[in-house]
């Protein structure tokens, strides 16, 4: 294809990425390498309902000739990237140095809130990704085998998981799994200890974590494989069939390679959306036992009274550098099998 | 004083007069409102749009993201709104970035109503009309308190006391709940104690942090010894899951909002036989201390500084007829307002009670968002019992410092 | 595989009528639970007294006289007007998808039919605006949507979510497109076709499968949106989801929780009529076509 052609199919589609994530990304970068100008603070008698008091304030005529004169604030370099909240580089090495055994040193790197929002992030994307490939997988051969009346209602009800608003959703299963709700009590009596609480212990909080982001998850899945499945061609399936291959045997000979450009794809996908979980964290209240790094990115931003854009800026330029990391090996693959291409 | 009462008086009956025929006096002028999206600021909103006229335009915007979206609307020129509605906390930064002006002048000329505590001032000018108060108290189980031979507690050692004599009793296992949450709420509980024991978070004029002292430990193992009360489940408690708890009858003592009293007291609701037997007192003090330990705090608004002379002065005036007494009269338990004339509801006992105990306000100061934030994420890992106080103070310390450092506070 | 030769033993009939039912369990009761609960009070559904207080409903006895109640419901539509929430949602949606796929499908197909290195390049691009959270990009986007003073409305917010969305889309459909042979487009154009004409002609026709399954995930992405339209859409412009999470309250105020559920349970309802609907040509679509990697 001609590159004029090209472009004419591609342009609106690239127009809107470049203004809406590209050039985003790039301020994004530059704006983690700055901070704030230094706050000119003056003494100040503040009164309000509840009585005076001598406070401190922010210099507003000084602080707005300072932004007048350097926008961006001061250059930091990397010095966000390297603080205690973020990589914590002097943290580690000194760690590493007074720490008497590899225990401590884990103890201790893991009490880093970077660190601890990244094993976490990393123990979800690796647990719930391929788990979710295998449901979404086995649901998809089994629908496809059922009468064709039944396979709208069980599609539909298949994908309530990811039509149900999370906001909601979420709130509705911590209700149900707390220690009096249904699936809580449920499990009580099951493991016939009246103690057990999903939400109380760190564990048993990553487990819930991880459950529902296989059940919010598997429905995507199962949808892509479903529609691949219906491509199979039947011809290979049949002459399988002649050659004895037996039903186990013709998924995994026939159906399972023919399908595995799709799982790439949704591994890829999900590699990237668990990478970037964080909506069951403050659905599920699960802040005190897990946080990932899109949950420090929130919590810098929003949740924060005074938002810190370096901060959560810094934070986003390494989640973009962690999802790079994790799809590595993919696209090299790609990247082989795309110079194979006949152009 | 009883002749300034006088006057207001007459000169909101003034106000309320004028505002039915000739639009709150407003000749012409935008009043563009941005708030927070709850019950009390949406009557404020309403009575300011009453000013409402051929010249006059008011349009409000009431979003929970209110906090995300002032300071880039108040910064552009002229604003997207000209009134933003705010509390303690966040008009910090519409204060730091300069992007609201002082309301001296309007006051002069439109504000006979405002007492003087209504006014905000900050270094001598006035930067925001507060209207309401809230604080957190306790709420208790008087019926449980009676049967079991319990005071109504005034600090944490005898709330812990009596949390014993119940579970001695056989009364209830974890009789406490108070918003423990990792994030805003946990640090809020550790603001509130801390500020009764009567010390500073930050070294004097400075942004330099103070809590890593006696006090600061104090408070640590206060709230540590009250998870003992409380159902493991305390790490996900917030205001919203703690009142079904307390409907449930599962717990004797709750620690929260005076926003919320009404809803513990609301004898129409799904418990009302809990509800009937519930008092409110004053938050707790810490230790020897008899400050109540909760942070007050104001709601009030503010006008931007990026727009015309005139919508302010409108502006100014709508929300005058907004946070009016006759506004009051009509939602008198909406919230604990501070507007002259007001009556407490037995749901506002607590609050007031805070007031008259000499509760300390929340700290306004241009850095104590970073620190709330730090105790925020902090604070669990001691309480769960995996760190030492010691650490989990020092965690405080270094995850404010970066943020201060960052945020240009510190060197 | 509705092949008659295939015919399946008996066990592995039950064993997937099994799997299935538990599956369908798993997934739907959740909602189901929350439909139920939806005409209950608050004090029943979210009773931390007894979870069986959501079946039997005490406190709704006590609170409406009755067994069941309206009142969620009557709440969030008659007086909150969630209906205005929903047709907004109900514009966003539309758009959204429409211009998703327009733009998606024109770019995929680019991608998929023309053999130069960028391509790669352009895919992998896509992936990296994808990782990027989308908190941090709504965040920077406010401001200069304030200063064009284009915030607020909800055309910003359709082309912020078809933007958002664009990465995901061109993936999807590129990879669909692979799978639909060259011949095909490139038989056309020997014919004297120009390429438009030849992806209007013969591309078209066939590649509906593709996009409906890829707008099934398009209209799930701006339907379930928090992040984007909770911070760029003003009061009046609100979607559906933000509007529900005004509903839940907030730490000074209790909320109205049965609102919020009465209104997911009847936001899905329509979902329910429209797969319904479509479920032929979804069914059918999926059957006649692929998805490829």
């Amino acid at each position: 294809m001609p590159h004029k052609t090209f472009l004419a199919f591609i342009w609106p589609s690239l127009f809107a990425m470049i203004l809406f994530i590209a050039i985003p990304i790039v301020s994004v970068g530059f704006q983690s390498l700055y901070v704030e100008h230094e706050q000119i603070m003056i003494e100040a008698e503040n009164c309000g309902p509840f009585g005076c008091n001598s406070e401190v304030r922010v210099d507003r005529e000084a602080m707005e000739q300072l932004r007048e004169e350097q926008p961006a604030g001061r250059f930091h370099g990397l010095g966000t990237y390297t603080n205690p909240s973020h990589l914590a580089i002097d943290d580690i090495r000194e760690i590493v140095a007074t720490s008497e055994n590899f225990g401590e040193i884990r103890n201790r790197i893991m009490n880093l809130p970077f660190y601890k929002a990244l094993i976490f992030t990393l123990a979800y994307t690796f647990i719930v990704t391929p788990l979710v490939i295998v449901l979404g997988f086995i649901i998809a051969v089994v629908v496809n085998s059922i009468p064709n009346v039944l396979k709208g209602p069980v599609i539909f009800f298949s994908l309530l998981p990811m039509i149900v608003t999370p906001l909601v959703g979420s709130l509705v299963l911590f209700w149900m799994i707390n220690s009096r709700g249904i699936l809580g009590a449920a499990l009580q009596s099951i493991f016939g200890d009246p103690t057990l609480s999903l939400t109380a212990s760190p564990a048993l909080t990553w487990v819930t974590l991880f459950v529902y982001g296989v059940w919010h998850s598997a429905p995507f899945a199962f949808v892509v494989f479903y529609a691949g499945l219906q491509t199979v061609p039947r011809d290979t399936l049949e002459s399988a069939m002649v050659d004895g291959a037996n039903r186990l045997e013709r998924i995994r000979f026939v159906v399972i390679p023919y399908l595995l450009p799709l799982a790439t794809f949704i591994g890829l996908m999900q590699l990237m959306d668990n990478f970037r979980i964080f909506e069951p964290i403050i659905g599920f209240s699960a802040a005190a036992s897990a946080t990932s790094l899109s949950y420090l990115i929130y919590n810098d931003l929003r949740l924060s009274d005074t938002p810190l854009f370096g901060s959560a800026a810094a934070t986003s330029m390494l989640t973009i550098v962690g999802v790079l990391i994790l799809l590595t090996p993919v696209l090299r693959r790609n990247w082989r099998e795309f110079n194979r291409k006949p152009s | 004083m009883k002749f300034t009462t006088m006057t207001s008086a007459t000169a909101a009956m003034i106000v309320s007069a004028g505002a039915a025929s000739a639009a709150c006096g407003i000749e012409s002028g935008s009043v563009r409102i941005l708030s927070n999206d709850f019950a009390a600021l949406h009557a404020v909103a309403d009575f300011a749009a009453k000013c409402e006229s051929d010249g006059v335009e008011v349009t409000r915007n009431a979003t929970e993201e209110h906090k995300s979206i002032q300071v880039p609307a108040l910064t552009i020129d002229p604003a997207t709104y000209t009134v933003a509605v705010i509390a303690t906390n966040s008009i910090v930064p519409l204060l730091n970035n300069n992007l609201i002006r002082p309301l001296d002048d309007y006051i002069a000329e439109y504000g006979e109503q405002l007492q003087p505590s209504q006014l905000i001032k900050v270094g001598g000018e006035t930067m925001a009309i507060a209207f309401m108060a809230n604080a957190q108290h306790l709420v208790y189980r008087e019926d449980l308190l009676a049967e079991n031979d319990i005071a109504v507690p005034t600090d944490y050692d005898e709330l812990l006391a009596a949390a014993e004599t119940l579970r001695a009793n056989g009364v209830m296992e974890y009789p406490i709940a108070s918003n423990f949450m990792p994030g805003w709420n946990i640090a809020a509980e550790f603001v509130n104690a801390y500020l009764s024991t009567g010390a500073d978070f930050f070294e004097p004029g400075t942004a330099e942090l103070a809590i890593q002292n006696e006090h600061g430990m104090e408070v640590l193992e206060t709230l540590k010894a009250m998870t003992e009360y409380m159902n493991p489940e305390w790490v996900t408690y917030d205001s919203n899951s703690v009142l079904p708890i307390y409907e449930a009858g599962d717990i004797a003592f709750s620690i929260t909002w005076g926003s919320r009293a009404g809803a513990y007291l609301d004898e129409e609701g799904p418990a009302p036989a809990i509800a009937a037997n519930s008092g409110v007192a004053a938050a707790l003090a810490v230790g020897d201390s008899d400050i109540p330990g909760a942070a007050l705090w104001w709601d009030g608004f503010t006008i931007a500084s990026n727009i015309s002379d005139e919508d302010a002065e409108a502006s100014f005036q709508a929300m005058m007829n907004g946070v009016s007494p006759e506004m009051m009269a009509e939602h008198p338990t909406e919230a604990v307002w501070l507007i002259e004339g007001y009556e407490p509801t037995e749901a506002a006992e607590g609050v007031i009670a805070n007031l008259q105990g000499g509760a300390r306000p929340y700290p306004m100061l241009p850095y104590m968002g970073l620190l709330h934030t730090a105790l925020g994420d902090n604070l669990t890992e001691y309480l769960q019992g995996d760190e030492s106080a010691e650490q989990a103070l020092a965690d405080v310390a270094a995850a404010y410092e970066t943020a201060a450092r960052e945020a240009g506070f510190l060197n | 595989m509705s092949n008659p030769a295939t015919k399946k033993p008996m066990p592995l009939v039950a064993l997937s009528i099994a799997f299935i039912v538990i599956w369908l369990m798993i997934a739907a009761f959740p909602f189901l639970w929350t439909m139920w609960g939806s005409f209950k009070v608050e004090g029943d559904f979210f009773s931390r007294a007894d979870w069986m207080n959501a079946i039997t409903g005490p406190a709704t006895q006590l609170q409406t006289g009755g067994r069941f109640t309206l009142e969620g419901y009557y709440g969030a539509w008659v007086e909150q007007a969630f209906w205005r929430n929903a047709l907004n949602t109900l514009i966003v949606v539309v758009f959204t998808v429409l211009i998703s796929l327009t733009l998606g499908t024109l770019g995929g197909y680019a991608l998929a039919r023309s053999g130069f290195k960028y391509t790669f390049w352009i895919l992998m691009a896509a992936l990296v605006f994808r990782a990027m959270p989308h908190v941090t990009l709504v965040s920077g986007y406010l401001l200069p949507f304030f200063e064009l003073n284009i915030w607020g409305h909800l055309t910003t917010t359709i082309v912020v979510l078809v933007a958002i969305n664009q990465p995901f889309t061109l993936w999807m459909l590129h990879s669909f497109f692979l799978s639909i042979p060259k011949d095909l487009d490139e038989a056309a154009m020997v014919d004297g076709c120009t390429r438009f004409q030849a992806f209007r002609l013969a591309v078209i026709p066939v590649m509906w499968p593709g996009v409906i399954t890829t707008g099934l995930f398009s209209f799930l992405l701006a339907y379930n949106d928090f992040t984007v339209t909770a911070m760029l859409l003003s009061e009046e412009n609100t979607t559906m989801v933000p509007q529900i999470d005004s509903f839940l309250g907030s730490t000074q105020e209790k909320g109205k929780v049965m609102y919020a559920v009465a209104a997911v349970v009847s936001a899905i309802l329509p979902l329910f009529l429209l797969i319904l609907f479509f479920q032929r040509q979804i069914v059918s679509g999926l059957t006649a076509g692929a998805v490829k990697g």
